[in-house]
Parts: C-alpha cells; sequence; structure tokens
C-alpha cells in the first residue's frame, strides 16, 4: 500500500473501464436487439449528479444500475484530520438537505463516546431544528418531485414555504444552510428573541398549507395515473435491501427510530408514524406528506414546553466558556485556548449512533483513539443503502415511471457519494 | 441493545455452534459488539439472524493502523421486534484482507461491500460485482486506510501542469 504511486495515472482507455459494466445476463429471449441508454449524471430529473445505466427493450426498463460517486468528496477521511469540534462543518455537508441530522448523528456519537449530558433545553431545541430540517427536505423532495410530473406550480409554493424555514435557520444561527448549529454537548446559542413568534406563525400556517398541497395533487389524474400501482414493492425485498425511512413505511412497517429507539427527547412527544398500505410511489408520497403535519405537532410540543435552563453543557472541558468570563476568569481563558487549539481529548472506543433522517436510518459511526481527532468516522447515510431498491422498484416498468420513482425515491447524492 | 449478560449469553451460543467462531466480546456504552473470525461472518451472521436479528443496517470498514490486524469489517444488525441492535466485528490482516461476502444472504450488503473493497481493500470472496463504488474506476490505492496520505491527489492548475506526469492522456 504504502509504496502506492498516486501520480501515476494507469491510462486504461474509456471503452475498457466500461466494460465491467456487463449487460450479457438480461438479454431478453423473444428480442435480440435491447438498448442501452445512459440516463445522468447531468440531468435535471435525477435529483443530482446521478448516472443511471439502463437496458431498454423498446420503452421498458428491464436492467438498470447506478453509477454512483461523481459527487464524492473524501469527507469522511478529511474528518479524520480534524479535531472533533471542526468536523460538524464538513460533516453538515454530506447530505445537504438534512444538514441538522448529519451534525445531530455526528454529536450524539461523540456525546455516547464521552458519556456527556445535553442538558433538556438543549434537546428541544434540537428537536426543534431537527424536526424543521425534516419539513425543509420534504419540502424539496415534493417540488422538485412534483415539477418531475408536471406541476410546476407546486415547485413554486413549496420553494416559498421552505424560505420561511431558512428564515428561522438564520434566526437561530446566522445561517439558511450548513449553519453549525448543533454541538458536542448541546447546541451553539441560545434562540433569539423574536424567533417563538415566527416559529408559532409558521406551525400555524403549515398544516393548511399541506392542505392546500392534497388540494392541489392528491386529486390530480395525471399525478395519480403516474404514482398508483407504480413501482410497487414489498415490504420483505425492501427489509432485505436495508430500506429504511418513508420507503419502508410506504409498506406499512412503522419502523421509525423517534419511536423505537428514542433519543433527544424525542419520547416526551406525542406523534403518529404514518404508513401506507401497499408500497408505491402514491403511499411514498402519502407517507411523506403526513410526516410534516407530525413534524408541525413535535416542534408545537416541543416549543410549548421547552425548559429553561443551559443550552449547552456546563462541563468546560468540552463546551467552550461564555465571552464574558474570558474577562474575569483565568480558567476559562485556559479552557478557551485548549479547546480551540488542541480541542478536547475523546476516550478509546467505538460507536455506532443511529438517528431517523428524512429518508431513513442516518448513523454514525465513530472510532476514537483517545486522541483529539477521531480515528475513523462513518456515515450510514440512508440514500445510498435506499438507493440499491431502484433496481426492483422500475423493473419491467416504462422508463416514464422511473422518472416519477426516482422522484419517490427521493435520493440525494451528497449523501450517497459524501 | 442486550446487556452485559445477554452479550455473553450470545456469546455462548455462537461459541456452541462453532467453537473458534467468537474471538471477544465488547460491550462498550451500553452497545455490544461481538468479535469474530473472518471466515465465520456468515455462519454468526445466520445464526443471529436466526434469533431475530433480521435486518442489517450497516456494513463499514475501519482501519486499526497501528494495530494488527489491521483491517476491520463491523455488521450492524437490528432486531425490529425486539428493537435491539448488536454489532458483529471481524478483522483481517493488510496482507491477506479477504472476507466471505454476505451479499448473496444480505442483499444490503452489496453496495456496502463495494465501498469497504474501494475504501480499505478488503476483498469480499463471493461478492457478484466487486469494483469500486466511489472512486474513480481507475484509481488507484484505497484512500480511507490510514497511511494513505491527505492531499495525495495534485490537484491540476496552470502553474503545475508541466509537474504533473501524465495528466493529459
Amino acid at each position: 500500500m504504502t509504496d502506492v504511486d498516486t501520480t501515476r495515472s494507469p491510462r486504461i482507455p474509456y471503452r475498457e473501464m466500461e466494460e465491467s459494466h456487463e449487460l450479457s445476463h438480461v438479454a431478453h429471449p423473444e428480442h435480440d436487439e435491447l438498448l442501452t441508454l445512459n440516463i445522468g449524471p447531468h440531468h435535471p430529473a435525477t435529483h443530482g449528479v446521478l448516472r443511471l445505466l439502463s437496458t431498454l427493450e423498446g420503452e421498458v426498463i428491464r436492467d438498470i444500475k447506478p453509477i454512483i460517486g461523481y459527487l464524492h468528496t473524501g469527507i469522511e477521511k478529511t474528518a479524520e484530520d480534524k479535531s472533533y469540534w471542526k468536523v460538524i462543518p464538513v460533516i453538515e455537508r454530506m447530505d445537504y438537505l438534512a444538514y441538522y441530522f448529519n451534525a445531530m448523528a455526528f454529536c450524539g456519537a461523540v456525546e455516547t463516546l464521552l458519556d456527556l449530558e445535553v442538558p433538556p433545553r438543549a434537546q428541544y431545541l434540537r428537536v426543534i431544528h431537527l424536526e424543521l430540517n425534516r419539513i425543509m427536505s420534504h419540502m424539496v423532495w415534493l417540488g422538485t418531485s412534483a415539477l418531475d410530473l408536471g406541476a410546476m406550480s407546486m415547485f413554486w409554493y413549496c420553494f416559498r414555504d421552505r424560505e420561511q424555514i431558512l428564515d428561522l435557520f438564520e434566526m437561530s444561527s446566522g445561517q439558511r444552510m450548513h449553519t453549525r448549529y448543533f454541538q458536542v454537548g448541546g447546541v451553539f446559542e441560545d434562540i433569539p428573541s423574536g424567533f417563538m413568534a415566527k416559529l408559532k406563525e409558521f406551525t400555524d400556517v403549515m398544516p393548511t398549507r399541506v392542505d392546500q398541497f392534497s388540494d392541489l395533487l392528491n386529486k390530480n389524474e395525471i399525478f395519480l395515473q403516474r404514482l398508483r400501482n407504480v413501482a410497487t414493492v414489498d415490504e420483505e425485498t425492501l427489509l432485505g435491501l436495508g430500506v429504511t425511512g418513508p420507503l419502508l413505511r410506504a409498506t406499512g412497517n412503522p419502523w421509525d427510530l423517534r419511536k423505537a429507539a428514542p433519543y433527544s427527547s424525542y419520547d416526551h412527544f406525542e406523534f403518529k408514524i404514518p404508513v401506507g398500505t401497499v408500497g408505491d410511489n402514491y403511499d411514498r408520497y402519502r407517507c411523506r406528506l403526513a410526516e410534516i403535519v407530525e413534524s408541525v405537532r413535535i416542534i408545537e410540543q416541543a416549543a410549548e414546553g421547552l425548559p429553561e435552563g443551559a443550552y449547552i453543557t456546563e462541563n468546560r472541558k468540552y463546551a467552550l466558556p461564555p465571552r464574558h468570563e474570558l474577562a474575569t476568569s483565568m480558567e476559562a481563558l485556559i479552557h478557551h485556548f485548549k479547546l480551540v487549539t488542541e480541542g478536547f481529548r475523546v476516550p478509546p472506543g467505538e460507536v455506532y449512533y443511529p438517528i431517523e433522517s428524512p429518508r431513513g436510518e442516518l448513523a454514525c459511526f465513530i472510532r476514537a483513539d483517545g486522541s483529539s481527532k477521531p480515528a475513523r468516522v462513518h456515515m450510514r447515510d440512508p440514500s445510498f443503502v435506499n438507493l440499491q431498491a431502484l433496481k426492483p422498484m422500475v423493473q419491467d416498468l416504462y422508463i416514464a415511471d422511473l422518472i416519477a420513482t426516482l422522484a419517490m425515491l427521493d435520493p440525494v447524492l451528497g449523501g450517497i457519494d459524501r | 441493545m442486550p446487556d452485559a449478560t445477554g452479550l455473553e449469553l450470545i456469546a455462548q451460543e455462537l461459541r456452541d455452534r462453532d467453537e473458534d467462531g467468537v474471538l471477544d466480546t465488547v460491550f462498550f456504552r451500553e452497545r455490544a459488539a461481538v468479535l469474530v473470525s473472518p471466515a465465520s461472518v456468515p455462519a454468526t451472521l445466520e445464526a443471529l439472524r436466526a434469533k431475530g436479528y433480521g435486518f442489517l443496517a450497516s456494513v463499514h470498514g475501519v482501519d486499526y493502523f497501528p494495530e494488527e490486524p489491521r483491517l476491520g469489517v463491523h455488521y450492524e444488525l437490528i432486531d425490529m421486534t425486539k428493537v435491539d441492535r448488536i454489532a458483529v466485528r471481524t478483522r483481517v490482516p493488510v496482507n491477506e484482507p479477504t472476507v466471505p461476502s454476505v451479499t448473496a444472504e444480505w442483499p444490503t450488503a452489496n453496495h456496502q461491500e463495494r465501498e469497504v473493497f474501494d475504501m480499505f481493500g478488503v476483498i469480499f470472496e463471493g461478492h457478484p460485482d466487486l469494483r469500486r463504488i466511489l472512486m474513480p474506476e481507475d484509481y488507484e490505492g484505497h484512500p480511507q486506510r490510514r497511511d494513505f496520505p491527505i492531499g495525495g491527489e495534485p490537484i491540476l492548475f496552470t502553474h503545475n501542469e508541466g509537474d504533473v506526469p501524465g495528466w493529459w492522456e
């Protein structure tokens, strides 16, 4: 390994590289001609830089191979070279529609390694932001998916409501995306005055908006024709493929980590898990839409019962001291210096910390070796695993259904390629 | 999670089936893991599936450099009825990094084993399509290994295009 010369190119001609995509096994007995069609990586309907090598017989898909890696940025490798608190901003950029979830999985894993208690107020603030993020992610999904199916106005409506959420993120953290709001031990800052009023405004209006979306889409004949009984995959197949999240729940399996293994005080809130019946595209759509309403309920309860107290752990070994202490306390100054230069050290150990992201089980695996930098960070990203279900979903369907199915699969390529 | 005693009971059951299979048990922060030999990974996963751990959540690689054997492969299992998790871990040396593939029994392992192969160079014997998945197909080396340098890839600018050999081919 050490003697590998990374600067040398092996000079494999492009054609030869492509030969590894063996397609002879799909040869159809009745027709001797199959068409290989390359979709993407630059195509608006692939929702990112996804390339699909499809084998068509007429307009029917007989085989499909997702080819990924175009967005691979080596974030897991980068994380190994940064102290724990500096990993948060890079790790947020993996699944770029679920940045609070990436940060939550990472911070949760580090807190488990440290055996660090998170104050209740921080846990509630995390829940509020996680659920806002879930709605925001579903808004982007709904807008772009409806756009794929020809409902263009949905795109504007969804992005209008997404703006409201981004405004809330901007209030609490100063950033609209990749906010770096979650810290190890709590959150970066307390919410500003006026945040709660604006949040209430949002939670009041959002359920009515979901009703409007339902009115627009649920009785839309084109929408129904393209979703109902399309790409139905049963629960067993999905479980075998490791699929989680709304895709699994659409088949009627109510697996949701917020209920099954509550983290960050999710057990304090009352909410339901929407499930589907047959597991077709329509169920996937309805599950996500219903999840938005449940997320709003969680936010309302968390805002109502938001406890007073610290928003980040009082343990100065892991959280920065308040700014005003630096002027008066020598100890605070030392802690501050240690934290921003070396960072905190984490005892050796390995932890796998799963949470429920908008797309399924998002887990962070960290191996700590006792130093102030992680020895290994791995994100089990739901998009990466769920993408394997694309083939059983679209096999023997028309190519137009592929576009609808891919939209309902909701892959985020930043999360797939990491 | 099984508690520390529960983990030992599971490990004992696994030992009864295959005496040399289970090498160690780890119970850390309420999380249970069994360390098994590479050859007994498929049998262990099957035995745990029979006990109810029917969902393979994740397969990921670790490099334990400088400890030996260096490379690790972790399997995270879930019991969805009892809401329980257990991890199966195995370690292989760099000069002989082979682990039997579990893709046939657990289809979800397909992409994830490819990623471990891509990033760590662990060879999964019996995998139907063991190719690189995230890195380019003509890439050399396994970038997630601990001795793979960060910044080892030359970044091409106009000022250094003469120093980067063969980039134009």
